[in-house]
């Protein structure tokens, strides 16, 4: 794959790794003794072990001029395999921290890693960015490019973009283990890792730009205006929530710039736009491109998915307080955030309804094919949460979910139902476009994967909604002295049951996940035999793009 | 080059692009769309006039309704305070005595005793009040510090080893760590503490027995009586008894003589209310009582 880019570009590949590795370098000697000195000995491996891998094809021929008239898809195949690789390691650890709260005792390493507050990001940030972002970062380049009938502009940066963000994840996901952390739910890393992820957010900006710039379609197609509200308002939100004043430069500890109920209400602005703009808006994106494709249907109604764009973007940057209904946050500001997160319902429907129209006169389609039915599913699950959502953020609803696992329920209906359903759908249309093979390797296993993650999901969900309305109900019931009739461990022990339930309709996902990647890899297999089979390997990579792209 | 296509499916025109084989359809916005986005915004400017909403400079409208979270809060803990204040002022005046012989207030007691008992004792001394290895089984009655209810009350209040300034000290020595007595003396004197239990013990240690009893009347009787039987103004327990906190396997009794043992138990003073405090020293006499 290095040999695709130009020998400038590989220069200019060594020069950031050189320059990362001596970035690395001054982390581990200037961070002895704190844990930036590991964060910084993994940038210097990670960059050195990336620089002998550009080294070793340093010298290679330059890559031929026609590879301009063809569509860049190296880094979408990348980013598809690490994809699935985090969503693996994520939903494992979600696996492993749901079975710790239904079985504490299953904490059989006696350190602190392995302890629930340490695991828990892993799975959430795994899951969330490294499976999500992933996804996004793969999938936007495929769209793009097609959509604007352009080749990216250059062949560095989309990698620059795509193994960026995977430096970011892994800083994120083993300074958790190691005990680093800004205690903000979602925006965990310290300011070192942010400060990467601007740099590698602004060049994913930029890159998306420029390709829009160089578009040969007079229109921008919807799918991009979502892309890129993912990544301008993901990149303001992080900034904003991440500024901080490290102790020094040679400690990974930072202190926030806010405080108290400020920094309650800048966090949960944050909290709420990463859902609204990293899992929703990006997803929507996907959405457009892949079940329109996949269903060989027009979209339902264009103007439909304008109004609702422009809704959901201006709605959501209201609704973040009603993370914060009842606590030392003003009323008012209260007031705003629920008022608007019940408009929000609107164009959000609105988005799910264009969705499901879209499938008019596709039916049959959805009946046959696990691909689109996955996308289906996740367009109902996108209207089934957003309708939760706008409704546990009315004051006196939230009463009784607030702290509850009505909550976590909600939020997997949200990830598991749309986020994740979109993302195996959007990746089973994707793969065998990217690997040249006129299928995926097994539609069986599309199937059984199907009931698998959509099983996974119910369990999920049901086990959630159960355990959390009975806590919320618990917590506020009186007896008879106007005392409270229930201690929290009663609450607990109530709760037992459903935390069983939640671990194995986990576990039923994570299998899923699991059929997804064998059948991923046996797509990527099939293709090389063939190709060896074709012409031992002696024709351009893209040489039957007119046959075997036909579907796209 | 927009060129609209007549779609068979659905009867409506597309919008005439097309990306990557994408098309759109003209179809307007389903009136429904317009009636929903309608009623949310009327509904969030009614609720926008009647409640605390917009900022304006540095104050904020404040709503016809008048209504103020914290207010409300307010008002809802002191109607409640005073809902029960029929009940728990009877607990605040009356002596433990006269509360326990009111099967009246003894009922509120036990409903609110057991929540407050749970939440805040049951971390240690287990949900029914059993104990476990280092905590004292309350449900036994082997009381350290007395088992009546206004001695009870005295402990939670103070703790033992806490932060209070009144608070209960105790504390058993570390007999072999801090060299007073040799490995083997431990040994005899666990023999025979394990002894006056009939706790069974192999052949080896029933002869160390006599030899345990001296090193016993030499050491411990201070603390613990010639009989053996404890006090409750040490806070010694009785040896005597089958309620044993640490174990009484002979490891851990020779552990505990070796190392010694330094139990705390907090000071609940300031956390607790007083009428909590005493609704609890009532409630941990009934455990046992219930479910034998």
């Amino acid at each position: 794959m290095v040999t695709g880019l130009t020998v400038s570009e590989r220069h200019m590949a060594l020069f950031v790794l050189g320059a990362l590795a001596l970035a690395g370098l001054a982390m581990a000697v200037g961070g002895r003794g704190d844990p930036l000195a590991v964060h910084g000995y993994i940038v210097l491996a990670f960059s050195l072990g990336l620089g002998f891998v550009v080294l070793s094809a340093l010298f290679a021929p330059e890559p031929p001029e026609s590879r301009l008239s063809e569509y860049y898809d190296d880094p979408t195949r990348v980013g598809i395999i690490l994809s699935l690789a985090w969503a693996v390691a994520g939903m494992f650890v979600g696996v492993w921290v749901a079975a710790l709260l239904a079985w504490p005792e299953l904490t059989f390493v006696d350190s602190a890693w392995a302890s629930f507050g340490r695991l828990r990001p892993v799975h959430t940030s795994g899951v969330i960015f490294g499976f999500g972002g992933n996804a996004l970062i793969a999938t936007s380049f495929h769209v793009l490019q097609r959509t604007s009938r352009a080749r990216l502009p250059d062949q560095f940066s989309p990698w620059f973009v795509l193994i960026g963000y995977n430096l970011f994840c892994l800083i994120a996901a083993s300074g958790y283990l190691i005990g680093v952390t800004q205690s903000k739910e979602y925006a965990e890393p310290e300011w070192y890792a942010d400060i990467w992820l601007v740099i590698v957010w602004v060049a994913y900006f930029v890159l998306y730009i420029r390709t829009l710039q160089r578009r040969k379609e007079p229109h921008i197609y919807v799918a991009n205006w979502y892309y890129m509200a993912f990544i301008l308002v993901v990149a303001v939100l992080h900034i904003v929530n991440n500024l901080a004043v490290p102790v020094t430069f040679g400690h990974a500890k930072s202190y926030s710039l806010f405080s108290g109920v400020q920094d309650a209400m800048t966090q949960w602005w944050y909290g709420h736009n990463a859902v609204a703009f990293f899992l929703t808006s990006g997803f929507l994106g996907m959405m457009y491109y892949y079940l329109p494709k996949r269903a060989g249907r027009p979209i339902f109604s264009y103007r439909l998915s304008i109004i609702s764009f422009w809704g959901i973007t201006f709605m959501y940057m209201w609704a973040g307080a009603h993370h914060l209904h009842y606590t030392a946050l003003p009323q008012w500001v209260q007031t705003l955030g629920m008022t608007f997160s019940l408009v929000l319902l609107v164009p959000s429907w609105a988005s799910a309804g264009n969705a499901l129209a879209t499938l008019n006169g596709a039916w049959h389609k959805v009946r046959d094919d696990a691909t689109l039915r996955f996308m289906m599913v996740a367009a109902v699950f996108y209207g089934l949460s957003t309708f939760e959502g706008s409704f546990m953020a009315i004051r006196a609803v939230n009463s009784l979910s607030h702290y509850t696992d009505w909550t976590v329920g909600h939020v997997h209906a949200g990830a598991l139902g749309w986020v994740a359903m979109i993302t195996f759908g959007s990746l089973y249309a994707l793969v065998p476009w990217m690997w040249k093979t006129e299928r995926m390797y097994s539609p069986r296993l599309i199937e059984l994967h199907f009931w698998l993650a959509l099983a996974g999901t119910v369990v999920y969900v049901f086990a959630m909604w159960n355990s959390g309305i009975i806590q919320g109900l618990m917590w506020r019931t009186y007896n008879d002295s106007g005392t409270l009739a229930y201690s929290f461990i009663d609450s607990l022990v109530a709760m037992h049951p459903y935390y069983i339930a939640r671990a194995f309709g986990g576990l039923l996902f994570l299998t899923g996940a699991v059929v997804c990647c064998v059948n991923v890899a046996m797509t990527i297999r099939m293709a090389r035999h063939a190709r060896k089979a074709e012409a031992g390997g002696d024709v351009p990579l893209y040489g039957q793009a007119g046959a075997a792209q036909a579907g796209e | 080059m927009a060129t609209e296509r007549h779609d068979p499916a659905t009867g409506r025109l597309t919008t005439g692009h097309e990306w990557n084989g994408i098309e759109e359809l003209e179809t307007p916005i389903p009136r429904v769309v317009f009636f929903f986005l309608a009623v949310t915004t009327l509904f969030a400017i009614v609720y926008w006039i009647l409640m605390p909403a917009w900022p304006v400079g540095v104050t904020y409208t404040k709503g016809l309704l008048g209504i103020d979270q914290r207010a409300v809060v307010t008002k809802q803990v002191e109607d409640a305070a005073t809902a029960r204040a029929a009940w728990t002022g009877r607990v605040t005046e009356a002596s433990l005595a006269d509360i326990a012989a009111d099967p009246e207030l003894m009922h509120h007691v036990r409903e609110t005793g057991r929540t407050l008992f749970i939440d805040n004792c049951a971390a240690c001394h287990g949900v029914r009040g059993t104990g476990g290895p280092g905590f004292p089984n309350l449900a036994a009655k082997a009381w350290l510090w007395g088992g009546d209810p206004d001695t009870i009350e005295e402990t939670i209040r103070i703790g033992i080893n806490g932060t209070s300034p009144d608070t209960r000290v105790s504390e058993m020595m570390a007999f072999g760590r801090g060299g007073i007595l040799e490995t083997d003396q431990v040994r005899a004197v666990a023999a025979y503490v394990r002894s006056l239990s009939n706790l069974p013990m192999g052949e080896a240690d029933k002869t160390r027995i006599p030899a345990g009893k001296e090193i016993f009347a030499e050491n411990c009787v201070a603390c613990h009586g010639e009989d053996a039987r404890g006090s409750t103004d040490a806070g010694a327990p009785n040896l005597t008894d089958a309620a044993w906190i640490y174990g009484s396997d002979a490891q851990t009794v020779f552990t505990t003589i070796y190392s010694g043992r330094q139990g705390h138990m907090p000071s609940w003073e300031g956390r607790l209310s007083p009428v909590d405090i005493k609704m609890l020293a009532l409630y941990v006499g009934t455990l046992g009582a219930e479910n034998p």
